[in-house]
């Protein structure tokens, strides 16, 4: 029986976007703003959840759109991701709108190291609190991965100083351009906590025969990315083979075909289907005339005279094994050669701490790396707090930015002396929507429309220029009959058994067969048994039953299978006691401050 | 901000022997007030027709006038239709089977269509045994002239405006029964276990079906005191027994315990399940059937389920001889059998 206390968490994971966002954005909330042209409220809801609206509104991995119930309806989800750009895009000045940063500081010193989106989340959050906050990067402007390894054709250098320049301008003490070479003299200058936010910054290398023989031509992927960023690099030759299939390696070979790169081919050792790039990302590569070839393992170099002439490749295929475990089988065939002048290796991320000194209290696991709770975000030093892909590997911005809220929040309960497992919970409201009959105050009615593609540049035009956009993003109009495509998910079916008189209308009205009335005893019966019993098919299990109490009459309960609910809110306009009722969540999570300062 | 019902349906429903998804049998979105038991019959309709995987091409649907005639509208929108005059649907219906004996007819109405302004068509429309589904959605008022009580209501039946009915109800599946109706039943609109199986039975059967199904008026007589609300036949309600019904190209899976249960197959070789029947009652005697619903009126309670079929009747085409074809199937040299033909009737008339 699902009780009044676990309803709040319910709803929660009916919002499957919001669910699914690491950081819980508001997503409904916030396209629902952009529908209504208020774009600055739309931006300034972003900024408070994950603090790069406008750098996560172009390169987010966007775990909400697999997510999005209308992927389960339609062949597309909403593009939640590129309305959140509109955001950005379409915004007035916001600097009225950010925090107040006490003049008066609370006495707390705390060092952030590394100045990526993990420290500049912690730094967002505890300057507002009247913390002092110093940041330390090697590099002489802030941003971390998000400047050094996103090439500009997606991600504006103007957007990151955007949005690194809120946080910074706060008044945080920046120490760039200073390496950290030892965490005890970061711990000796007495802060009340250091933060780690160093990211996973080292690629990983592949040995393989002739790797060293011509060590100008063959490339590290993030290290390269980074040199291009930087200006370190601005040309490659004209025949590029990238080896990876992560999203480091489409931006290795987008950035190569516009550094001088003619014949830029990506070779992945998988079968295609299961590259680990975002299928949009090796869309755009292909896009832009980049082939990927698959099932293709790197063995040799072939250079002369310290220069690279090819590289080889045995062919394989896949097999799996009864428990699924993948092995790449040599299919026999005659190995491929490849001729290049560069290339690029982009095989995966790794972390490293040799500044970390093994004696100073900070355990480290098997991996070697550092042991860090799961909840608080905290070493075993009582002071040192890590986050991002520092803490478990290379992740994303956004899990960054979510964990980063977390180890925020720690740090703040540190520095008040109070538990750091008493954790604040999440801010929410329940309102009703309703306005009159046949009036809701959320947009309820459920368009067909296909999802809308964002424009692009001419290619030409886009490969000429490395610092040219490519995407151009969505107009108003664009973005409007983008956003209408929202199910509005948070406009929750809430539902008052002691009103309900049995008249089936919710159930006969209901488009997508949510909606069941049966006998079910919880403590007898099994959900597995009750889902085949639903009028419609229940056959997704990772998506919520709603059970009621018992109905007044018979004593049987209301089900609802929120998998393929479109919260269009006629169970509600034909509910004649009203025991439907669609009420808008709005669901936040805790951010530092909100157990220490209310 | 809008009232429409989305195009969007459950990806994993079901389709029918057709390959029809239920979609193909729902109509325009209901206009009646919200929580009418009306709506939940529309759509034991339409549950029934796609579960028998009717043809919506093959089916009439009839009314008279009042909300339960509106509901045609809301039903079957790919079947033909006919919103006829007051108290007139079944001479309407009458007319449009003789023409075309192949469609399956649905007569929608109401208590006011049927059992005041219409009780006469109703009457001899039974006694001649039409072929059709006669549906009365009874709500013991007239909903749609703001609840004054109708020749349906009960006896002290205590109306919204808190006056008890003075006058004798008139059960239309007693009077159905006493003027031939071969096959006759009472269902509620909050039911559908019982009303779909009861819908399918009697599309099946070959003659005059009728069902009286109470259907609470959300508006006008659903207060304390009505013996037409959803709460006082939910208490009162007494099924004669638990219905299934298997149609006549499918196989019977389910075992049912001898004991218990009662077949009934119908003309076309459906198969009627009736489990648990309350003791003595005897499906094939109209008697028995008029005797309990009497005893069970006396005690306030409604009889509901299948209370009458004769599996072998005698439908208004047997009885006149019609043609085997549809009217509008026949050629003109049938139509017109010429000169001779007309001779050796003359003939055989001298």
């Amino acid at each position: 029986m699902t009780t009044p206390d676990t309803m709040v968490q319910h709803y929660h994971e009916v919002v499957d976007c919001q669910y699914a966002c690491p950081a819980h954005t508001p997503v409904p909330e916030y396209i629902r703003l952009i529908a209504e042209g208020r774009y600055t409220d739309s931006y300034m809801l972003n900024w408070e959840s994950n603090v790069f609206p406008g750098v996560l509104g172009r390169v987010c991995d966007r775990p909400c759109e697999p997510a999005c119930r209308r992927g389960r309806l339609q062949e597309e989800p909403v593009a939640i991701c590129r309305l959140k750009r509109v955001a950005s895009d379409f915004k007035d000045d916001i600097q009225s709108r950010l925090p107040k940063i006490p003049e008066e500081k609370n006495g707390k010193r705390i060092a952030l190291i590394g100045a990526g989106p993990a420290s500049l989340t912690v730094a967002r959050d505890l300057m507002p609190l009247g913390y002092e906050i110093t940041v330390i990067d090697e590099q002489q402007k802030g941003g971390g991965m998000i400047r050094s390894q996103i090439p500009s054709f997606r991600l504006p250098d103007t957007v990151i100083d955007e949005e690194v320049g809120y946080i910074l301008d706060m008044g945080v003490d920046t120490r760039f351009g200073e390496e950290v070479t030892s965490l005890k003299s970061i711990l000796d200058e007495k802060f009340d906590a250091v933060f780690i936010g160093t990211g996973a910054p080292r690629g990983r290398n592949l040995e393989i025969p002739g790797r060293y023989d011509a060590e100008d031509h063959i490339h590290i992927g993030v290290e390269w990315l980074a040199n291009v960023s930087f200006k370190h690099t601005n040309s490659i030759g004209e025949k590029v083979v990238i080896l990876g299939g992560g999203n480091t390696a489409m931006d290795c070979c987008r950035t190569a075909r516009r550094l001088g790169g003619k014949e830029v081919t990506v070779t992945v050792r998988s079968p295609f289907a299961e590259m680990k790039a975002s299928p949009w990302e090796i869309e755009d590569a292909q896009h832009e005339g980049i082939p990927v070839l698959d099932n293709h393992v790197p063995v040799q170099f072939h250079c002369e005279d310290g220069k690279l002439n090819a590289i080889e490749f045995q062919l394989v295929r896949a097999e799996y094994d009864a428990k699924g475990k993948r092995s790449l089988i040599p299919t026999g065939e005659d190995n491929v050669i490849i001729e290049c002048t560069d290339v690029i290796v982009a095989v995966g991320q790794e972390n490293s701490f040799p500044w970390i000194e093994r004696d100073i209290g900070i355990e480290f696991n098997d991996w070697d790396m550092p042991e860090v709770d799961k909840i608080t975000y905290r070493t075993s030093h009582k002071k040192v707090f890590v986050a991002g892909d520092a803490a478990w590997g290379p992740e994303n911005i956004i899990t960054a930015v979510a964990q980063a809220h977390q180890a925020a929040i720690s740090i703040d309960l540190f520095c008040n002396g109070k538990r750091l497992s008493s954790r604040p919970g999440p801010n929410w409201t329940l309102v009703s929507q309703k306005m009159g009959i046949h009036e809701w105050s959320y947009q309820n009615n459920v368009v067909d429309d296909e999802r809308y593609a964002v424009p692009l540049i001419a290619t030409d035009k886009a490969l000429a220029d490395l610092s040219v956009e490519v995407e151009l993003g969505f107009d108003a109009n664009l973005a409007l009959q983008e956003a209408h495509r929202c199910f509005s998910c948070d406009a929750q079916t809430v539902f008052n058994a002691s009103k309900c008189i049995e008249c089936d209308a919710c159930i006969d009205i209901c488009p997508t067969d949510c909606l069941t009335m049966t006998h079910y005893d919880p403590s007898v019966d099994d959900v597995g048994d009750l889902r085949q019993r639903l009028t419609g098919p229940a056959a997704n299990n990772e998506q919520p039953i709603y059970v009621s109490g018992s109905l007044p009459d018979t004593g049987r309960v209301m089900v609802k299978d929120e998998n393929v609910c479109v919260h269009c809110g006629l169970c509600a306009e034909r509910c004649p006691t009203a025991a439907w009722d669609m009420q808008k969540l709005l669901y936040t999570e805790a951010q530092a401050g909100d157990s220490c300062q209310k | 901000m809008t009232y429409q019902k989305p195009n969007f349906r459950h990806p994993l429903a079901p389709t029918n022997n057709l390959g029809l998804s239920r979609r193909e049998y729902e109509g325009a979105l209901s206009t009646l007030c919200a929580g009418c038991g009306h709506d939940s019959i529309s759509n034991a309709i339409i549950t029934a027709c796609f579960e028998n995987s009717i043809e919506p091409h093959k089916v009439a649907k009839l009314s008279g006038i009042g909300c339960s005639s509106k509901t045609p509208t809301y039903f079957l929108g790919n079947s033909h239709g006919f919103n006829t005059v007051h108290g007139r649907m079944p001479s309407v219906t009458t007319g449009a089977n003789m023409a075309n004996r192949d469609l399956t007819y649905i007569g929608v109405s109401g208590d006011g269509d049927s059992a005041s302004i219409g009780l006469g068509q109703f009457a001899h429309v039974v006694r001649r045994n039409l072929n059709m589904l006669y549906i009365v959605e009874n709500n013991g008022c007239y909903g749609l002239t703001k609840g004054q009580n109708s020749a349906t209501t009960d006896l002290g039946s205590i109306s919204k405006s808190g006056n008890a009915n003075k006058f004798s109800p008139i059960d239309l599946c007693n009077l159905s029964m006493q003027l031939g109706a071969t096959f006759v039943a009472r269902s509620f609109s909050g039911d559908k276990d019982q009303l779909v199986p009861l819908i399918k039975a009697a599309m099946s059967h070959r003659g005059f079906a009728f069902i009286d199904v109470i259907s609470p008026c959300v508006t006008f007589n659903n207060n304390p005191g009505s013996k037409k609300s959803y709460d006082f036949v939910r208490e009162h309600q007494e099924a004669t027994s638990n219905i299934d019904f298997v149609p006549m190209q499918q196989e019977i899976t389910t075992q049912y315990d001898a004991g218990t249960t009662q077949e009934v197959t119908l003309h076309d070789g459906s198969v009627i399940h009736l489990h648990k029947p309350i003791d003595g009652f005897d499906i094939h005697n109209p008697r028995t059937a008029m005797r309990a619903m009497k005893d069970h009126q006396e005690r306030d309670e409604i009889l509901t389920g299948l209370l009458y079929v004769d599996t072998d009747p005698v439908d208004l085409h047997d009885v006149i001889n019609t043609n085997s074809k549809p009217l509008n199937s026949l050629t003109k040299e049938e139509l017109c059998p010429g000169n001779k033909t007309l001779q050796s009737i003359n003939e055989s008339l001298r």
